[in-house]
C-alpha cells in the first residue's frame, strides 16, 4: 500500500479556537493550510466553553481598559505570567472579539446595541462577551464558517474549494518530523480506517488544547490527552510551568457518571451563592489578604454589589478559581459537604426562574436532564474538577514560535506562560484568538523566509514502525486499565493538594506505568478502534504527568494551581522562576529558569503596595527593567 | 433498494426499530380527517337543511347561487345556477372550495395528511413506502405555495361567518335582540376560525416575520410576538376549529330538519 | 446498586453487520453512553463510538436508540423500563463506517455550499450596533450543535439516497434562515437560492427534524416555514405578482 502524502505550507494541529484562528491568519497571508483534528470538525473542546470571552471593550462599564485587564490577569496568575503575553492579550482581545462580529458572530447585546459583557471571577469589571452560556460554540462555529467563507473564495478563484485550506477531521498526529533541526512535517493515522498519513510542511502550529484526561475527575473530553504537549517535548521544545493545573471549583458531583462535568462560573457571576451543609455561606472565611480590598466580607455588601458595583466590593464567590476550589475542598474535608461530597451552589433564591432559563439555558438543561435537578428551584451540588492546564509549550510571545525548534509554533491551551499560575475565567477564549492569530502570522512569516524542508524516508519509517508496534504484540497490557491506573495516581498524588512524599510516589508510579505501557497490545483491527487510539494517547498523557509531577516536586511553595501542604504559603523568591521541562528521549527533566523581568511601564501600572505582596524587596527597589 | 436499505447504510432489515406505538397518531389523524371529509361531502351534496332563519350553516354561507334557499344569500346570487348533466350543483361547492383550499394548504394540515394519508413519512424514523420523492417542488404540490392566497380568502370568510353569527342575534321572525343556542354555536365557530387564522404561519409572517429589523418596527414586532404565541398552538386551533365548523353545521342541520328546536335564551 | 442491563448493539461495517446482545452493569443515574463505554472497556475493546463532551454540547454521540435518533449522552437509562432491552444502532441515513460510527461528510459538504455571511463593506469592526430583539431569532439557530440528528431523521434523504444531491437538509435550512434574518448580512439572493439550489421545496414540513433536535430548536416553525413564506414573498405572493405584472420587473 502506498502512503498517503500531502504537502502544505502550514500545518495546524488542532481545530479548536486557537487552531482555527491560526489557520485563518495563515490562509489570509496567502499560504496553503491543512487543519488536522482528532474529532469531527467543530467538536473541539472550545465548543464546550460556556461563560464568555474576556476583552476590555468597556461596553458595560467604561472604566475598563487594557491596563485594568492586564492587572487582573497578572493578579489572577499571581505574577508568574509572562508579562508580554498578558500585555498582548489584554491589548488585542477587544479587536479579536469585534473581528468575530464581522465574520457573523451574534453576541448578546446591551441596551445600546453593543456587545454585552458579564462579570466573572477575578475580573474587576463586567468583561466577558458572551452568548447565553454557549460562548465557545459561537466562537468555534463563527470560525468554522469563516473558514468555509475562505474556501468558497478559493473555490471561485481556483475551482476547488479545498485547494488552499483543507480540514482533515478524525485524524491523529502521532509524530512531528524534523530534518536538519527544523520542522519538516508530521505523521499520523486516520481514526476511521487506521491507515497512515504523512504531511510535509515547513511550519506547524500546535493547537491541541489541554491535558485534563490525565486526571480522574475532569471537565475535559477524551481529546484532552496532552498530545501537543508531548509532541512538542519529543520534537525538542520545552514545556513551562507544568505544575500549574486549574481545578475548577464547580464541577458536577452527582450522579457519578457526570462527575466532573463543568458548571460554568457564570452561575456565580449571575448571583449564585455557595453554602455548606449547615447553610453557611462559607466563602467569607476564605478571602486571602491579597484580595481583601476587592472582596466583600459580609453578605449585605456582597448582595448590594449586584446592583451597585462602583460602591461595593464583590462577593467572595467570585474570587479566582484556585481560591474557591481550595475553599470547597477544605469544607468537604471538614465534613461540611453534601451527601455526595460537594457543596451547594444556588441561583434559585436570587434570580427569577425565567431569567435563569434565559441567561443559563444550557446549565438548566444539563442539570435537568442529567441530574434531575431543576436549578430554578433547587441548589446544585458541586465540587472541584480538573479543568485547565496553565503550563504548556514555551513560546516567544510575539510570534508564538516554540523556543528551540525552528518552524514549530504553539497557541491556545497548549502554550504556556500567558496565565501564570492560574487562569482567569474567560481569558482562555480570547487567548485562543489573540495567540492563534499571532501563531498563524508567525508561521506564515517563517514559511516565507525559510522555504520547504523535505521529509526523509528514515523519519517516515520510524514513525510508521511505532504505529504498527501495538498490533504485533499479543497478550500485553490493556490500554484502558493503564489509563485508569494513571488517573488514580495523578488524582490522588498530584491533585489539588500535594506533598513531597506523595509526589515522589507519583513519579515512581508514573515511571512504572510508562514501562508497562511499552507493552500495550491492541485487540481488533485498525478500523476505528478506540483501544488502538487510546494506546497512543496514553503515551502522551504519561509524558505530561511526568512533567507535572516533576515540576510540582521542585516548587516548594503554594501558588495558584499548585498547592503544597508542606509549603502552604506563597514565596516571592519562587515567583522569580519558571520550571522548564525538556525530554531527553528517555525521561522528562525539569530545571528552573529565571522569569523575564517586567518592564518599567508595566510595573508602574500597579500600586507598589500590591506588588510587595508578590515581589521581593530587591525587585521592588529595582522597579522593573528599563 | 434505496433509503435505509441502501447498500452503503448499516445493514438492518427492520423498517424501524422504534418500540413505541408510533402508528397510533397517524391512524387517529387518518380516521378523524376521513370522517370529516365523508361528512362534509355528504353535506355538500345534500343541498338541503342548511338555512333556517336566522341560522346558516358555515358550509353554505354566503350562499351564492340562485339555487340557494330564500334568505340564505347574504351577498346575492351572482353565480346563478350551474348544472351539469341536468344536476344542479350544490351551492356548498362554491363555498367549500375556499376553506378546503385554506386547510389543504395549511402548514399544519400538510404535516398531518402527508404523514397519515401519504405516509411520507408515517412517523419519524419509520421508512416510507415510496420509491421516489420530490416534495413540494413540482406539480401538483407546488401549489401549496398558494396558501397565502387562501389565507386572504379565509379572512373574507371569517368576516362573513362573523356576520352570520351577528345575524343570529335575531329571532326566527327577523327581529334583533335575541339569543339562542344557535347564536352561541355560530359565535364560537367564528371565534375559533379567527383563532385558526390568527395563529396561521402566513399571518405570523405577514405581521412581522418577514422583517429583518424588529427594532425599527416596534408595533409590528409586538404583533409578531403575539402571533407567534398563538402560532405555538396552531395545531390545536386547526383541530378545534375543524370540530367547530362540523358542529355548527350539524347543529344547523338538526334545527333546519326539525330534529331539534333552537332554544332561545331571550 | 448496579443492575444488569440487556443491550443490543449494532456491530459491523460497510460489508456486513448485525445486532449483538450483551449484558452490562448499569448504575443509578447513568446514560446510554456510560453503558456503551463500559461495554467498550470490559467486553468489546474495539467498539467504535463517537463522543466528546458527555453533556449534550458537542453533538458527537448521535445514534439511534430504540429506533429514535438521539444523543447517547443525554439519554438516561432510567427512562426505559427496568427489563426492557435497549437497542442502539448507528444513524441510518448515512453510510456506515464501523459499529456506531457513520460517515457524516454529507453534512460538511452541504455546509460548504451555503453562501457565507457577508458583512457590510463600510462597517468597521466594533462599529456594529444590533438590538437584542434583532439578533434573537438567529441566535436560536446558532444554538445548533451539529449533531445531525435532524439530517438523519429527515425522510427526504433518509428514505431517498438520490435526494442527497439536491437537498441541504434541516440543519442547513436553519443556517440559511439564520443568515437571512441576520441584522447585518448583506447577501441578497438567499431566498431564491434556498428554493432553487438547496431544496427548500423538498421539505414537506412533517416536522421530524424538530421532534429530534436536542437543542429544542423549532426548526420547522421558526426556520423552514418562515423561509418558505419568504420564498412566497418573492415568487408567489398575490400582491407582488400583481404589481410585478404591472411594473414588469423581477424582484429579489
Ligand atoms: C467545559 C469547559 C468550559 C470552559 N469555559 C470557558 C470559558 O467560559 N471561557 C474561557 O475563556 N475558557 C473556557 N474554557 C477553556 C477553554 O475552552 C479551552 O481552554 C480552550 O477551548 C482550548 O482551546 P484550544 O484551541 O487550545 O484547544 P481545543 O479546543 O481543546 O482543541 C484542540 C484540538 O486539537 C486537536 N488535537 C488534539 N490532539 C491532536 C492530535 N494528536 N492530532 C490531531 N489533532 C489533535 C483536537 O482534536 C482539537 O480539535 C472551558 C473549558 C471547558 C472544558
Ligand atoms: S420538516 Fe422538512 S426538513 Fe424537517 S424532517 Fe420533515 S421534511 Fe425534513
Ligand atoms: S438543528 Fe438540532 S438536530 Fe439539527 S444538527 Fe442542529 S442541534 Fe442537531
Ligand atoms: S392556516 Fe395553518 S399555517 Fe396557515
Ligand atoms: S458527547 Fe457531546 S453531545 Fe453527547
Amino acid at each position: 500500500m502506498t502512503l498517503e502524502r500531502h504537502k502544505y505550507d502550514v500545518l495546524v494541529i488542532g481545530a479548536g479556537g486557537a487552531g482555527l484562528r491560526a489557520a485563518v491568519e495563515a490562509r489570509e497571508a496567502g499560504l496553503s493550510v491543512a487543519i488536522i483534528c482528532k474529532s469531527l470538525f467543530g467538536k473541539a473542546h472550545t465548543v464546550m466553553a460556556e461563560g464568555g470571552a474576556a476583552a476590555s471593550m468597556g461596553n458595560v462599564n467604561d472604566n475598563d481598559n487594557w491596563m485594568v485587564h492586564f492587572r487582573d490577569t497578572m493578579r489572577g496568575g499571581k505574577f508568574l505570567n509572562h508579562y508580554r503575553m498578558a500585555e498582548l492579550h489584554a491589548k488585542e482581545a477587544p479587536d479579536r472579539i469585534w473581528e468575530l462580529e464581522t465574520w457573523g458572530a451574534l453576541f448578546d447585546r446591551t441596551k445600546e446595541g453593543k456587545i454585552s459583557q458579564r462579570n466573572f471571577g477575578g475580573h474587576e469589571y463586567p468583561r466577558l462577551a458572551h452568548v447565553g452560556d454557549r460562548t465557545g460554540l459561537e466562537l468555534i462555529r463563527t470560525m468554522q464558517q469563516k473558514i468555509v467563507q475562505l474556501q468558497q473564495a478559493d473555490g471561485r478563484e481556483f475551482g476547488d474549494m479545498e485547494s488552499k485550506i483543507k480540514v482533515f477531521a478524525e485524524c491523529t498526529i502521532t509524530e512531528i518530523l524534523k530534518e536538519n533541526g527544523k520542522i519538516s512535517g508530521a505523521y499520523g493515522y486516520w481514526r476511521e480506517t487506521g491507515s497512515e498519513i504523512l504531511f510535509e510542511a515547513p511550519a506547524i502550529v500546535i493547537a491541541t488544547g489541554g491535558v485534563g484526561k490525565t486526571f480522574k475527575i475532569t471537565s475535559n473530553s477524551w481529546e484532552g490527552t496532552g498530545d501537543g504537549h508531548a509532541l512538542a517535548l519529543k520534537a525538542g521544545a520545552n514545556l513551562v510551568d507544568m505544575e500549574f493545573l486549574q481545578f475548577h471549583p464547580t464541577g458536577m458531583v452527582w450522579p457519578p457518571s457526570v462527575r466532573g462535568i463543568l458548571v460554568t462560573e457564570s452561575v456565580r457571576g449571575e448571583g449564585g451563592i455557595l453554602t455548606n451543609n449547615q447553610g453557611e455561606r462559607f466563602m467569607f472565611k476564605y478571602i486571602p489578604d491579597v484580595f481583601k480590598k476587592q472582596y466583600a466580607d459580609n453578605e449585605a455588601e456582597a448582595d448590594r454589589w449586584y446592583e451597585d458595583q462602583d460602591n461595593n466590593r464583590r462577593p467572595p464567590e467570585l474570587l479566582p478559581r484556585d481560591e474557591v476550589a481550595r475553599a470547597i475542598n477544605t469544607e468537604v474535608k471538614a465534613g461540611r459537604g453534601t451527601e455526595h461530597g460537594g457543596v451547594f451552589l444556588d441561583v434559585s433564591k436570587r434570580i427569577p426562574a425565567e431569567v435563569i432559563k434565559k441567561r443559563l439555558p444550557s446549565m438548566w438543561h444539563q442539570f435537568y436532564e442529567l441530574a434531575g435537578v431543576d436549578i430554578t428551584k433547587e441548589a446544585m451540588e458541586v465540587g472541584p474538577t480538573c479543568h485547565y492546564v496553565m503550563g504548556g509549550v514555551e513560546v516567544d510571545p510575539d510570534s508564538a514560535a516554540a523556543i528551540g525548534v525552528p518552524g514549530l509554533f504553539a497557541a491556545g491551551e497548549v502554550a504556556g506562560g500567558m496565565h501564570g499560575s492560574n487562569r482567569l475565567g474567560g481569558n482562555s477564549l480570547t487567548d485562543l484568538l489573540v495567540f492563534g492569530r499571532r501563531a498563524g502570522a508567525g508561521a506564515a512569516a517563517y514559511v516565507k523566509s525559510s522555504g520547504a524542508n523535505p521529509v526523509s524516508d528514515a523519519a517516515i519509517k520510524s514513525a510508521a514502525d511505532r504505529l504498527e508496534a501495538p498490533f504485533s504484540r499479543t497478550g500485553g497490557e490493556n490500554s484502558y486499565s493503564l489509563h485508569a491506573e494513571l488517573q488514580e495516581v495523578t488524582h490522588n498524588l498530584v491533585g489539588i493538594i500535594r506533598t513531597r512524599s506523595e509526589i515522589e510516589e507519583a513519579i515512581a508510579k508514573i515511571a512504572d506505568i510508562r514501562a508497562r505501557s511499552k507493552n500495550v497490545a491492541v485487540a481488533g483491527g485498525r478500523k476505528f478502534n478506540p483501544g488502538f487510539h487510546l494506546a497512543f494517547d496514553l503515551d502522551n498523557m504519561l509524558l505530561v504527568a511526568e512533567s507535572t509531577a516533576k515540576s510540582a516536586l521542585l516548587r516548594e511553595e503554594s501558588r495558584g494551581g499548585h498547592t503544597r501542604e508542606d509549603f502552604p504559603g506563597m514565596n516571592s523568591t519562587w515567583r522569580q522562576v519558571n520550571h522548564i521541562s525538556s525530554f531527553d528521549g528517555n525521561q522528562v527533566n525539569v530545571k528552573a529558569q529565571p522569569l523575564p523581568i517586567i518592564p518599567k511601564e508595566l510595573f508602574d501600572l500597579f500600586d507598589v503596595h500590591e506588588l510587595e505582596k508578590y515581589m521581593t524587596p530587591a525587585e521592588i527597589a529595582k522597579g522593573g527593567s528599563n | 433498494m434505496s433509503g435505509v436499505f441502501s447498500p452503503t447504510r448499516a445493514k438492518i432489515k427492520e423498517r424501524t426499530l422504534r418500540t413505541d406505538k408510533w402508528w397510533i397518531e397517524p391512524l387517529i389523524t387518518f380516521a378523524v380527517l376521513i370522517s370529516f371529509v365523508i361528512y362534509a361531502s355528504f353535506r355538500a351534496f345534500e343541498n338541503a337543511n342548511y338555512y333556517i332563519e336566522p341560522l346558516i350553516s358555515p358550509f353554505y354561507s354566503p350562499c351564492l347561487s340562485s339555487a340557494c334557499v330564500e334568505g340564505s344569500s347574504l351577498l346575492g346570487t351572482p353565480i346563478g345556477t350551474i348544472a351539469i348533466f341536468g344536476l344542479v350543483i350544490s351551492p356548498a361547492l362554491f363555498i367549500l372550495i375556499f376553506p378546503l383550499g385554506f386547510r389543504m394548504t395549511c402548514y399544519y394540515y400538510r404535516k398531518a395528511y402527508y404523514r397519515s394519508f401519504w405516509m411520507s413519512p408515517p412517523a419519524c424514523a419509520v421508512a416510507e413506502p415510496h420509491e421516489k420523492y420530490t416534495g413540494e417542488t413540482r406539480f401538483p404540490l407546488i401549489f401549496q405555495n398558494a396558501h397565502r392566497w387562501f389565507f386572504y380568502a379565509g379572512l373574507v370568510f371569517n368576516v362573513l361567518l362573523t356576520v352570520d353569527a351577528i345575524l343570529a342575534f335575531k329571532n326566527a321572525e327577523g327581529q334583533w335582540g335575541h339569543m339562542s343556542v344557535g347564536t352561541l354555536v355560530l359565535l364560537a365557530n367564528s371565534i375559533l376560525l379567527w383563532g385558526y387564522s390568527a395563529s396561521c404561519h402566513t399571518c405570523r409572517h405577514t405581521l412581522g416575520g418577514r422583517l429583518k429589523h424588529f427594532s425599527k418596527h416596534p408595533i409590528r414586532y409586538k404583533l409578531w410576538t403575539q402571533a407567534s404565541a398563538l402560532n405555538h398552538y396552531h395545531q390545536q386551533f386547526a383541530w378545534v376549529s375543524l370540530f367547530g365548523v362540523a358542529f355548527a353545521d350539524i347543529y344547523v342541520r338538526a334545527v333546519a330538519s326539525g330534529a331539534i328546536t333552537n332554544v332561545y335564551f331571550f | 446498586m448496579a443492575r444488569k442491563l440487556n443491550l443490543r448493539i449494532w456491530r459491523g461495517d460497510s460489508t456486513d453487520g448485525g445486532l449483538k446482545d450483551v449484558q452490562v452493569d448499569v448504575n443509578e443515574g447513568e446514560v446510554v453512553l456510560d453503558v456503551i463505554h463500559r461495554v467498550q472497556a470490559t467486553q468489546m475493546g474495539d467498539l467504535a463510538v463517537r463522543w466528546n463532551c458527555k453533556a449534550g454540547k458537542c453533538g458527537s454521540c448521535s445514534m439511534e436508540i430504540n429506533g429514535k435518533p438521539r444523543l447517547a449522552c443525554m439519554t438516561q437509562v432510567a427512562s426505559f423500563d427496568e427489563n426492557e432491552t435497549i437497542t442502539v444502532t448507528p444513524l441510518r441515513a448515512f453510510p456506515i463506517i464501523k459499529d456506531l460510527v457513520t460517515d457524516v461528510s454529507f453534512n460538511y459538504k452541504k455546509a460548504m455550499e451555503i453562501p457565507a455571511y457577508e458583512h457590510p463593506k463600510d462597517l468597521a469592526p466594533g462599529a456594529a450596533r444590533m438590538e437584542q430583539i434583532d439578533v434573537e431569532r438567529s441566535q436560536e439557530f446558532r444554538k445548533c450543535i451539529e449533531c445531525f440528528l435532524c439530517q438523519d431523521v429527515c425522510h427526504v434523504v433518509r428514505d431517498h439516497e438520490e435526494n442527497k444531491k439536491s437537498f441541504a437538509g434541516p440543519r442547513f435550512f436553519i443556517r440559511i434562515a439564520e443568515l437571512d434574518m441576520h441584522p447585518l448580512d448583506t447577501l441578497k439572493n438567499r431566498k431564491r437560492k434556498a428554493q432553487e439550489e438547496h431544496g427548500l421545496g423538498m421539505c414537506n414540513i412533517t416536522k421530524c427534524c424538530t421532534e429530534v433536535c436536542p437543542e429544542h430548536i423549532r426548526i420547522t416553525d421558526n426556520a423552514i416555514i418562515p423561509m418558505k413564506e419568504r420564498v412566497v414573498d418573492i415568487k408567489y405572493d398575490p400582491a407582488r405578482m400583481f404589481s410585478a405584472i404591472l411594473k414588469r420587473e423581477k424582484r429579489d
